[in-house]
C-alpha cells in the first residue's frame, strides 16, 4: 500500500500544468481528486515518475448554466455536484448517478472531471456524459479544443487526451422541453463499481412520441457503450412497454461485458437490458412531466 | 523529492518536510504521532483512516501529505476541546456504538461532520453518511442510534 | 428479565453498564500493535508468491539490498540454519515459515525484507526478483481426494494421498438403516464457501529481542497470548528462547473473530529477525495479505441427508463432508476435534440416529478453517441442519416453523444427551421460536406472502432455530497441543477496597474490562468502576487459552466468580473478627456483611479489605486475593430462533433483507447492552457470508476476493435494522448460569437468510441455494423458472 517514489508538482496555472505534462510525457499523470490515481499508485499498478496536481489551480470548479449549456468545471468535486440545485432539478441522470459513485468520503475528494477523463469504463461519468450529448473541453500545448463525449473514449484507459492535455470543462446542452434523463445502476454493494448500469436521456415530441434518445452503458466493454441502434429504434415511437422492452434488448446486444465477481457475461448483458428498461421508464416519466 | 508543508492539525500549526509519496495518514500517525487515525486496507475502501480535511471527511490514506499543505486537518484527537468531549464521543459510549474501537476514530470524524451539516439526520441519511466507513463489530445499529442521540443533545434536548 | 441484584453504584450483573474501555477508544488513545514505536525499530515487509504452486528457482536480492535502508532479506535457507523454516501448526500438522523448495499457495510468504523505514521495506520487497517455475495446481478438493491425484505434501515421507484427516461421530450403520426405513429422506448438497473474517485491524507484531537480557517481547495481534508464548518456547527453545524470557503482549486488538488465533509465518520471521539483528522488528500486514494468506474460514462441501416419518417426525441425519483445508491443517481446533464441534449438527432436534464424517483434504490454498466467528465449525453444522430441515419441510409440504416445533428437544428433556454425544445443558427452543414468530408477526407475513404471490411478487420468510456449543472446554476432552482448555482469573483487593483482576482470556472488543468487573462487583459488592481489569500480558496475567469460540464468559467468567467467592469467604472471616462474632452469625448483601437480624452491625467489603492489611485475625495470612483456574464441567449451549424476511427483485435477482428478527438465549446476562452489541455485530457478520462475502480460486489457484475491491464487506446500507429480543434459560452448571454469546448470530443468520430466499421461490419449485446468495444466483433460478423480468 506504499506507492513507488515519484516527484510531485503543484503548478499554479493550467499553462504551467500543461508545460509539466509536455516535459515529462507519459511518465507524468494528472492528479485531481486522486480517488482513482492514488489507489493505483499505492498498488504499484503502472509507473508514474511525476504527479502534476491540478487541485489548486483556480477556475476549474464551477457549475453554471449559460446560453443553453450546463458547464461543469472538470475540477468540481462530486459532492458539490450532488448538492447542486441546478443539476438535481434538470439533469436526472446526474441526480441519480452522482450519489451512487463510490461512497460519500470518496465523493468529497473525487472530481467529476477525473471520473470522466480516467478512461475507465467502470466509472459512471463516461456513460452519463455520452447520454447527455456532452462536449468535453480539453486544453493542451496546442490550445483548447472540444471533443464530443461519444468520441472521447478509445480503449480501456485510453481517451482522446494527448499526453499534454487536461480536461477542463464538461459542456452539457440544456435538454429541450419534454426531456428527461435517468441512471440505473446495479452494484454488489455500496462503494462497488457497476455490475451493469444504464444512462439514458430522452426527448418527447409534441405528440408524446420519442423524438430523440441516447442510451449509454457503464462497465459493458473496454469503453462506455453507446447503444446507437437502441436509441435510433425509439425515434418516432410511442414510449410504451413494448418499445421500451425492444430498445432495452437492443441496448443489451451492444454490451460486451467481461465476467468477474459481479457476474457472468450472460447475467451482465441481461442486466444491461433490465436497467436500460428501468432507466428509460424513469426518464420517460420525467420527460412527460416537463 | 521533499516538500515543505504547513498544515493546521487540530488547531495547531505544523510545519514539516515530507516526501512526495508520503500518505497523509502516515504523516499524521508517524510524523505527528497522532495514532488515533488508523489504517485498515490498501484499496481505499474501509474508511478507518477518515479525518476532516478543511471540514470534509476524507480517507487520509488516499490523500498525499503534500496535498494537505495549507489545509486544516482534524483528527479524533481534536474532537475533545478544553477537556470536554464532543457530543458524538459521549453518544458513542452512551449507545455502545463501539466494540474493538478500531473503526471508531474514522467513524467519529464522519459522524461529527454529518452533524455539522445536518442537525437532524434521519436513519437513512445516517446510514448513507457512514456508508464509506466499515465496521465488523457493531452491526451499525448502535452507531445510528448514537448519531441520533448526539443530534438530539446538540439541539438542546434532554435524555 | 429479572432485575439486577445490585444497585447502580455497585453495578453487578444485569446492568447495562457503559463500557470502561471506551474512554481511550473514543479519544483515539487506543494502543494497537501498529501504534507501538520502539527505539531503533526496523520494519519488515514480505515478498509473496504470485503462483499457487511453484518451485523457487532463484531469489535475487541484489537490487533490494542496494536500496539505502534495506538491511537484510531473510529467506527459507536462512531460517533452515536455525531449523525454523517449518513450524508445527495448532492442529499438529506442519507449516512452512519460509519455503526452501516449493511454494504451496498464492500469496505464500517467500522471503522478508528488513529495512529502517516502512516505505523502504516496501521498496525492498518490490525490488526482490524471484524466479519461479510454475507447477501443476490442485484447487478442487474433490479432485484432490480422488484416487491417483498428485500428492501435495511431498514433505511428508510416506504420504500417498491428500487426506489430512478423517474424522467421524455417531453410528454409521445404524443411521443408514434408519434412513433406509424412513418414509421420506431430504437430501441436499450444501456448500459453505471460503470466507475471511477481515477484522478492521489486520495482523501484525513488533518483535523485540533484547540481547543484553536475552529476553524476547512480542507485541502481537493475538487472541491467545499464553498459548503463543508456550508454542514459541517449544518451537524455538533450541535457539535459546526460554519460556520465562518470552513475553507476549496483546494490547488493544482491532477485532479478532478467530483470525488472530493462528501463529502466522510473519510473526515467526519477525521474531527470528529481531533475535538475529538484536533490534525491534515491526511487521504489519496490509489488507490484501490479510485476505489472501491469513487463516480463512468455512470451505465445507456437505452431503446432507435427513430422514423422517411422513407425519414430520425427524428420525435420522447423515452428513458427509469434504473439508478444503488448504495445503496444511492449520485450523485452530481442539486436538480431539479436528473438525471442531461439527457433531452439534443434530441441532435443536431430538434425532435418534445420526452420523457425520469429515474428510479434510489438502489443496493449493492458504491453510486455516475456523477463523470467522464460527465456534469451531458450528456455523457449518448449523447451516447444514437448518437448510435441510427446510428442504424436508418443502418435501412434506409442511410449514417450516411447524416442522421445527414438532421436532424440538422438549424443555423438560434437559440436560439432554444428543445421539452424537453432547450433553446440552439447558434449552427451551419452542419458547424462543414462538417469541420470534410473535415479534415477526409470522401469520401476517404468510398472508402477505400469499397475496404477493398472486401478483407475481417474490417475498420470503426464513427461519433458523440454532443450538450453539461454546465454552471449550472440559479437560477430559479438550486441549490445544496438549494444553488443557481451562481458563483463569486472579483478583487482588487493595487496602482501600479497590481491586485489580487479571485473566487468561483476551478481549478484542467484547468488553471484558466492563463485564469481568461486573462479575466481581456482583460477587463482592465492590463497585465495578473500582475494579481494574487486565488481560493480554503474559508476564502478569494468569495462564489461559484466550478468547475465541465464545469461551470467555463460560470459562474465565466462571473463574472470576469463583475467585471472588474465595475472597468473599476470607472477607467473611475478617468481618467476623471485626464484628467480634462467629462467621455463622453473619449474612451478606452485596458489599456488606452484617450480623443476622442486626443490620447496622455491619462491615463493608472495603472495611474488610483494609483490615486484611491492617487488622487481620490472629494467624490469618495478610492480604485479600485469590486465583482460580476453572476447568468447565461441560460446554454451554446458547440457542435462538431467527426469522428473516426478504424481497427479491425479479429483474436483477437482488435480495433485500426487509426485516431480521433475532431472539437469543445466552443464559443469565452480565451486561444486556454488550450482549445486544455482540448480537448486532454477529448478525452483520452473518449477512456478509449470506449475501456478499466469498473467496474463490480459479483452476490455476488465482484468488478472487483477495482485496476489498471484490471481498464485499457489508456497509451500514447493506445491514437492516436488527430487531432483537431474548429468552433466558440459565446454564445449570455455570457458576452464574451464563453461556456465552459472541458467535450465536454469525451461526444463526446465514441459514435464516438462505431459507428466506428459497422460501421466496419455493412455490416455483426451487429447493436450495448456496450462500452467498448473489443476485446472479437468484436471477439464474428466476430464469430457469421463467419468471425473470
Amino acid at each position: 500500500m506504499i506507492p513507488a517514489p515519484f516527484d510531485y508538482h503543484r503548478p499554479g496555472t493550467l499553462d504551467e500544468a500543461i508545460g509539466l505534462l509536455s516535459r515529462h510525457g507519459p511518465d507524468a499523470k494528472v492528479l485531481a481528486g486522486g480517488m482513482s490515481l492514488l489507489p493505483a499508485l499505492k498498488l504499484r499498478l503502472g509507473t508514474c515518475g511525476h504527479l502534476v496536481d491540478i487541485g489548486r489551480i483556480p477556475g476549474l470548479e464551477y457549475v453554471k448554466e449559460d446560453a443553453g449549456t450546463l458547464r461543469i468545471g472538470a475540477g468540481t468535486r462530486q459532492c458539490v455536484l450532488a448538492q447542486s440545485e441546478t443539476v438535481n432539478s434538470r439533469y436526472g441522470v446526474l441526480a441519480d448517478a452522482v450519489p451512487l459513485i463510490a461512497d460519500p468520503l470518496v465523493r468529497n475528494r473525487g472530481t467529476f472531471g477525473g471520473n470522466v477523463a480516467n478512461g475507465d469504463p467502470a466509472n459512471d461519468g463516461p456513460a452519463i456524459v455520452i447520454a447527455l450529448g456532452a462536449e468535453l473541453v480539453v486544453r493542451g500545448r496546442q490550445g483548447e479544443r472540444t471533443v464530443a463525449a461519444n468520441r472521447f473514449y478509445k480503449d480501456l484507459f485510453v481517451t482522446a487526451l494527448a499526453p499534454d492535455e487536461i480536461l477542463t470543462e464538461i459542456r452539457i446542452p440544456l435538454p429541450p422541453p419534454r426531456s428527461g434523463s435517468a441512471y440505473r445502476k446495479l452494484k454488489r454493494k455500496t462503494g462497488d463499481y457497476a455490475a451493469a448500469a444504464a444512462a439514458v436521456q430522452v426527448t418527447l415530441d409534441a405528440r408524446g412520441a420519442v423524438q430523440r434518445a441516447c442510451i449509454a452503458l457503464t462497465n459493458a466493454g473496454p469503453t462506455p457503450v453507446e447503444a446507437v441502434q437502441a436509441a435510433r429504434f425509439l425515434e418516432g415511437k410511442a414510449p410504451d412497454e413494448k418499445n421500451i422492452a425492444e430498445a432495452a434488448r437492443l441496448a443489451a446486444s451492444a454490451a460486451a461485458p467481461s465476467a468477474d465477481r459481479r457476474g457472468s457475461v450472460e447475467y451482465k448483458r441481461e442486466m444491461a437490458r433490465v436497467l436500460t428498461a428501468r432507466a428509460l421508464k424513469a426518464a420517460l416519466e420525467r420527460a412527460g412531466g416537463n | 523529492m521533499k516538500h515543505r508543508i504547513n498544515v493546521t492539525v487540530n488547531g495547531a500549526a505544523q510545519e514539516a518536510e515530507v516526501d512526495s509519496r508520503l500518505l497523509l495518514v502516515h504523516f499524521i500517525r508517524e510524523q505527528l504521532r497522532l495514532t488515533g487515525t488508523h489504517i485498515g486496507c490498501d484499496t481505499s475502501h474501509c474508511g478507518v483512516c477518515t479525518v476532516l480535511l478543511d471540514g470534509q471527511p476524507v480517507k487520509s490514506c488516499t490523500v498525499l501529505a503534500v496535498q494537505a499543505d495549507g489545509c486544516k486537518v482534524s483528527t479524533v484527537e481534536g474532537l475533545e476541546t478544553g477537556g470536554k468531549l464532543h457530543p458524538i464521543q459521549e453518544a458513542f459510549t452512551e449507545k455502545h456504538a463501539l466494540q474493538c474501537g478500531y473503526c471508531t476514530p474514522g467513524m467519529l470524524m464522519t459522524c461529527s461532520a454529518l452533524l455539522e451539516r445536518n442537525k437532524s439526520p434521519s436513519e437513512q441519511e445516517i446510514r448513507q453518511a457512514i456508508s464509506g466507513n466499515l465496521c465488523r463489530c457493531t452491526g451499525y445499529l448502535n452507531i445510528v442510534k448514537a448519531v441520533e442521540y448526539a443530534a438530539h443533545k446538540m439541539a438542546g434536548g434532554v435524555s | 428479565m429479572t432485575a439486577p441484584r445490585t444497585d447502580a453504584k455497585i453495578c453487578g450483573m444485569g446492568h447495562s453498564m457503559k463500557r470502561k474501555e471506551d474512554p481511550r477508544f473514543i479519544r483515539g488513545k487506543g494502543n494497537y500493535v501498529d501504534d507501538v514505536k520502539l527505539p531503533g525499530m526496523l520494519y519488515m515487509d514480505i515478498v509473496r508468491s504470485p503462483y499457487a504452486h511453484a518451485k523457487i528457482k532463484k531469489i535475487d536480492t541484489s537490487k533490494a539490498l542496494k536500496i539505502p535502508g534495506v538491511l537484510a532479506v531473510i529467506d527459507g535457507p536462512t531460517l533452515e540454519k536455525y531449523k525454523l523454516h517449518w513450524m508445527p501448526t495448532i492442529s499438529a500438522d506442519t507449516q512452512m515459515v519460509l519455503p526452501t523448495d516449493e511454494v504451496m499457495y498464492q500469496a505464500q510468504e517467500v522471503c522478508a525484507v528488513i529495512a529502517t523505514e516502512r516505505y523502504i521495506a516496501a521498496d525492498g520487497a518490490d525490488a526482490v526478483e524471484v524466479d519461479y517455475e510454475p507447477l501443476p495446481v490442485t484447487v478442487d478438493p474433490l479432485k484432490s481426494i480422488a484416487p491417483g491425484a498428485p500428492v501435495l505434501r511431498k514433505d511428508k515421507k510416506d504420504k500417498k494421498d491428500n487426506l489430512a484427516f478423517h474424522w467421524e461421530a455417531g453410528d454409521k450403520a445404524d443411521t443408514e438403516r434408519a434412513l433406509a426405513a424412513a418414509d421420506v429422506v431430504a437430501e441436499q448438497y450444501v456448500y459453505v464457501p471460503r470466507i475471511h473474517v477481515a477484522s478492521m485491524e489486520t495482523c501484525g507484531c513488533v518483535a523485540d529481542f533484547n540481547p543484553a537480557e536475552g529476553k524476547l517481547t512480542v507485541y502481537m495481534t493475538t487472541q491467545a497470548p499464553h498459548a503463543v508464548r508456550t508454542v514459541f518456547a517449544l518451537v524455538a527453545g533450541h535457539v535459546g528462547l526460554s519460556e520465562e524470557r518470552i513475553r507476549i503482549i496483546s494490547p488493544d486488538i482491532g477485532g479478532g473473530f478467530g483470525g488472530k488465533v493462528p501463529v502466522y509465518p510473519g510473526y515467526v520471521i519477525a521474531v527470528a529477525a529481531s533475535v538475529v539483528i538484536g533490534k525491534p522488528v515491526k511487521w504489519i500486514e496490509d489488507r490484501m495479505e490479510n485476505l489472501q494468506a491469513d487463516s480463512f474460514a468455512r470451505d465445507y462441501h456437505m452431503k446432507v441427508r435427513l430422514g423422517a416419518r411422513k407425519d414430520g417426525t425427524m428420525t435420522a441425519l447423515s452428513i458427509k463432508t469434504i473439508a478444503d483445508h488448504g495445503y496444511t491443517n492449520a485450523s485452530a481446533n481442539p486436538m480431539k476435534y479436528p473438525a471442531g464441534l461439527f457433531s452439534i449438527c443434530t441441532g435443536s432436534y431430538d434425532l435418534k440416529h445420526a452420523f457425520c464424517e469429515v474428510d479434510a483434504v489438502y489443496t493449493h490454498k492458504p491453510p486455516g478453517g475456523v477463523a470467522y466467528r464460527c465456534s469451531f465449525r458450528v456455523t457449518e453444522a448449523v447451516h447444514a441442519i437448518e437448510r435441510v430441515v427446510d428442504v424436508l419441510a418443502q418435501k412434506l409440504k409442511m410449514d417450516p416453523a411447524e416442522l421445527r416445533m414438532k421436532n424440538f428437544i422438549a424443555p423438560e428433556r434437559f440436560p439432554y444427551k444428543s445421539v452424537l454425544g453432547w450433553e446440552y445443558d439447558s434449552g427451551n427452543y419452542p419458547a424462543a421460536l414462538k417469541k420470534a414468530m410473535d415479534i415477526a408477526g409470522y401469520d401476517a407475513l404468510r398472508k402477505e406472502q400469499a397475496e404477493k404471490r398472486k401478483k407475481g411478487e417474490l417475498m420470503g420468510i426464513g427461519i433458523c432455530s440454532f443450538t450453539e456449543i461454546v465454552g471449550a472446554g472440559p479437560s477430559k476432552d479438550f486441549d490445544i497441543l496438549g494444553i488443557k482448555m481451562f481458563d483463569s482469573a486472579e483478583i487482588r483487593v487493595h487496602p482501600t477496597g479497590k481491586a485489580i483482576a487479571r485473566f487468561g482470556t483476551k478481549s478484542q472488543g467484547q468488553g471484558h474490562e466492563t463485564t469481568y468487573a461486573q462479575i466481581v462487583a456482583e460477587e463482592l459488592g465492590i463497585p465495578a468502576s473500582d475494579v481494574q481489569v487486565e488481560e493480554g500480558d503474559t508476564d502478569t496475567a494468569p495462564y489461559g487459552l484466550g478468547t475465541y469460540a465464545s469461551r470467555s464468559t463460560p470459562t474465565s467468567g466462571a473463574a472470576a466468580s469463583l475467585a471472588a467467592r474465595k475472597i468473599r469467604n476470607k472477607a467473611k472471616a475478617i468481618a467476623a473478627h471485626l464484628l467480634e462474632c462467629a462467621e455463622a452469625d453473619l449474612d451478606w448483601v452485596p458489599g456488606k456483611f452484617f450480623i443476622k437480624g442486626v443490620p447496622d452491625k455491619a462491615k463493608t467489603i472495603q472495611e474488610c479489605a483494609f483490615a486484611a492489611y491492617t487488622n487481620m485475625p490472629q494467624g490469618m495470612e495478610p492480604g485479600l486475593e485469590a486465583t482460580h483456574y476453572y476447568d468447565p464441567p461441560n460446554l454451554t449451549f446458547p440457542f435462538g430462533s431467527y426469522i428473516c424476511v426478504v424481497d427479491l427483485d425479479r429483474g436483477t435477482g437482488e435480495v433485500k433483507v426487509r426485516r431480521f428478527v433475532a431472539v437469543d438465549d445466552c443464559g443469565n446476562i452480565i451486561n444486556p447492552m454488550i450482549v445486544d452489541g455482540q448480537i448486532h455485530g454477529g448478525l452483520a457478520q452473518g449477512v456478509g457470508p449470506a449475501l456478499y462475502e466469498e473467496i474463490s480460486y480459479d483452476e490455476d489457484g488465482n484468488i478472487s476476493g483477495g482485496s476489498f475491491l471484490d471481498y464485499y464487506v457489508p456497509t451500514a446500507l447493506e445491514c437492516p435494522k436488527w430487531e432483537t429480543d431474548k429468552t433466558i434459560t440459565p446454564s445449570p452448571h455455570h457458576p452464574f448460569g451464563a453461556k456465552g454469546v459472541g458467535e450465536s448470530a454469525t451461526v444463526g443468520a446465514p441459514p435464516a437468510i438462505a431459507n428466506a430466499v428459497v422460501d421466496a421461490l419455493s412455490h416455483l419449485g426451487v429447493t436450495h441455494v448456496d450462500i452467498p446468495v448473489t443476485p446472479e444466483k437468484v436471477w439464474q433460478l428466476l430464469k430457469a423458472k421463467g419468471v425473470a423480468e
